[in-house]
């Protein structure tokens, strides 16, 4: 189980500053959405957790099962349970996703004090996740999102998130360039991990998505900070009203 | 620098010295031999050794390769027992071999190939003179380069192989060059290895070359290969140059290639203080074809410098280049192809690109095409990139909880991948595989995961 903490958080990048004061709670085995509009600092927010140096951290505090993950590295940050699934997951030829995969499930395993898996050992996990995404065959043989389609790179993210079984899963515009049956597949796979423990926090734009992966919680982002929380029919009413009354409202 | 002006073994006297060995050198042998030592001697003692003011060594500094007083490799003897070579031995496959220490043929150490000729340069001068004294004496009226013509002059050891033809050589030759430094009593020494490889019409030959150093010390190596296929033959060749950061490797691969024939040349440059590894292939047939493919990783103070000449001779030829460079700390690597276009060699398809990966602020890379066209119905294209890791790709494998230190060293093997995919005997390309991960940071976690 994971529990993210954010409290009062302020980051800035080339000194703009993104999130001005950002507090928000994923308790363990909930789905908490973020909504907003663009610019509004939903990326910024994803990056930020999972550690990207291009931050910088002004103020505040990001604290994972109560202890604080800022002076950890992405890769600590990410051995430690908390994984990011790209908007934009980046190509990497040369290096195959054999490579690729079993160097990340080591580092998982050493790190939480497991023997590293043999080729046997390694190709049954893999492939038994793989099923649960429909990935392709050749996958393996494949270089890192190298030539991918937008649906399978977006695939290829939710399969590294079963294989990886991280606490808290922060899903950026997952959505994003998927049509129905690839956002369906997508949604089987979180759903699929959703364990009653395990966090998600859900970036989107569209209300779209979260007819698929039904969220506990949908927040607003806006100007950096949340600035309105409710149910799941909250985003059914910014589908329809946009985001334009709640700046009035919290004004 | 003023330490350099006073050495009294700085290069204004080396030359000097070489030019007296090759003189004396010259003078010994059957008499045809006499002629082309001579020819060469007379030339190198004209024209000297090459300076950074000839193009073709701008980017080349030889103070520290010129500085040293070498004794001639005959001061430097040493006995090496099959032991000593183990670890050497390729992994994976079977192969022949033959084996130098310090420029010397060791037949005892060599295991050569039954189903070709083979023979020391110094027999197959009477045995093999036919075929011989027409490959030198081509190679010598060819030579543009001080070190070469230094090379002719003194002739010193080597091969003498001949594939017959329609002979396809079962095993790949494997060609060991021990440089055992302490041998010449802490003195440097110098050698001049020239290897005389003729495959025959049809023929099919593998040649894997691979320099490699026991103890300290400084010595220069100035090895030439000669490598003929005739019509229709198949010759691969692979370099792998593992030397002390001590050693000087100047090596000159010369390639002639008859109708039809297919060549390729991969060369992996791992060790050595100053490499220079000059690739000089004449497609001297219609539709021959020739695949250039190398890697230069350099760490510390390495310089490796790569000399491409390709000369297309006769029309429909194919020629590519594909060089790679991986350069940390204050290494310095270069790459210069030169293509040359005969006017004969009508629909010409030759191609050249060459990319780099600096480590390091300090690292340096000088890249520079030349083409020379004298046909007028030519395909003919080069590129060259200089560029650094790619930050997202490093954020995206931390991402997923790999260190920076192994996504580093991921993305170094990757840059590799592609040069090693392009050696096309499986087992060869494993061994080399191997060879480069092991001498890359993080290397044993890179073969954790291959």
């Amino acid at each position: 189980m994971s529990l993210l903490e954010i409290k009062d958080l302020h980051a800035t990048v080339d000194s703009n500053e993104i999130l001005k004061g950002l507090t928000l709670t994923v308790e363990p085995g909930r789905v908490h959405s973020i909504m907003g509009p663009n610019g509004s600092g939903k990326s910024t927010l994803a990056r930020v957790i999972a550690g990207h140096e291009d931050y910088e951290i002004t103020g505040g505090d990001i604290l994972l099962d109560g202890k604080s993950v800022l002076e950890m590295d992405a890769d600590e940050r990410a051995r430690e349970g908390i994984f990011m699934a790209f908007q934009y997951p980046v190509e990497i030829p040369g290096v195959s996703n054999t490579e690729f995969l079993k160097a990340a499930l080591n580092a998982h395993r050493k790190h939480h004090g497991q023997d590293e898996l043999n080729a046997v050992e390694f190709l049954k996990i893999v492939r038994e996740k793989m099923k649960t995404v429909d990935m392709p065959a050749d996958l393996l043989k494949r270089s890192v999102n190298e030539g991918f389609s937008g649906g399978e790179k977006k695939r290829h993210e939710v399969f590294q998130m079963a294989l990886l079984e991280p606490g808290m899963c922060v899903m950026d515009e997952t959505d994003s360039g998927l049509d129905i049956d690839a956002l369906r597949v997508v949604a089987d796979g979180v759903n699929a991990m959703r364990d009653g423990s395990r966090g998600f926090l859900v970036i989107t734009h569209y209300q779209r998505l979260l007819d698929y992966i039904v969220p506990d919680h949908v927040h607003v982002l806006m100007d950096g900070r949340i600035a309105k929380t409710g149910g799941k029919d909250l985003a059914l009413e910014l589908e329809d009203k946009g985001y334009a009354w709640v700046t009035e409202e919290a004004a | 620098m003023t330490a350099t002006m006073t050495n009294p073994s700085d290069m204004t006297d080396a030359v000097p010295a070489l030019s007296a060995l090759a003189e004396r050198r010259a003078a010994a042998g059957p008499d045809w031999l006499t002629d082309v030592r001579q020819q060469a001697a007379a030339r190198f003692v004209e024209l000297g050794l090459p300076t950074n003011k000839d193009e073709e060594w701008r980017y080349t500094p030889l103070r520290e390769v010129l500085r040293p007083a070498y004794v001639p490799a005959e001061d430097a003897p040493a006995a090496l027992s099959s032991d000593d070579l183990k670890a050497f031995q390729f992994e994976g496959f079977d192969a022949s071999l033959l084996t130098f220490v310090n420029g010397r043929y060791c037949p005892e150490l060599s295991d050569p190939p039954t189903d070709v000729t083979i023979a020391p340069l110094s027999e197959a001068l009477k045995a093999h003179r036919g075929l011989l004294e027409s490959e030198l004496r081509r190679i010598a009226e060819r030579d543009e380069d001080g070190f070469a013509r230094l090379n002719s002059a003194v002739l010193e050891d080597g091969v003498f192989i001949h594939a017959p033809n329609g002979t396809a050589c079962s095993r790949p030759i494997r060609l060991l060059h021990v440089a055992v430094p302490g041998a010449a009593g802490g003195r440097p020494f110098m050698t001049h290895p020239r290897n005389v490889v003729i495959a025959g019409e049809d023929a099919q030959l593998t040649l894997i070359e691979r320099y490699v150093t026991i103890g300290e010390g400084v010595y220069l190596t100035n090895a030439v290969t000669q490598i003929s296929a005739g019509d229709r033959a198949q010759v691969a060749h692979y370099l792998l140059e593992q030397e002390s950061a001590e050693a000087f490797n100047i090596n000159t691969l010369h390639l002639q290639q008859g109708t039809d024939s297919k060549v390729e040349s991969h060369s992996v440059l791992l060790g050595g203080a100053l490499v220079r590894n000059n690739v000089c292939p004449v497609l001297d047939g219609e539709r021959a074809d020739c695949l250039i493919n190398g890697l230069y990783i350099g760490h510390g103070s390495q310089h490796l410098d790569n000399y491409m000449n390709v000369e297309h001779a006769k029309a429909h030829g194919d020629s590519r280049q594909f060089y790679k460079g991986i350069l940390d700390d204050k290494s310095h690597g270069v790459f210069r192809g030169r293509i040359v276009v005969h006017v004969d060699a009508q629909k010409t398809d030759a191609k050249q690109t060459n990319a780099n990966l600096l480590l390091a602020d300090t690292a340096e890379v000088d890249t520079k095409p030349q083409l020379e066209i004298y046909a007028d119905d030519v395909k003919c294209t080069h590129g060259a990139t200089i560029g650094q890791i790619d930050n997202d790709a490093i954020f995206y494998l931390r991402s997923r909880g790999i260190d920076e230190a192994d996504a580093r060293a991921m993305m170094i093997f990757a840059f590799a991948g592609e040069s090693l995919d392009r050696m096309s005997v499986e087992p060869i390309r494993d061994a080399l595989t191997r060879e480069l991960v092991r001498q890359l940071p993080r290397g044993e976690f890179i073969e954790s995961v291959l």
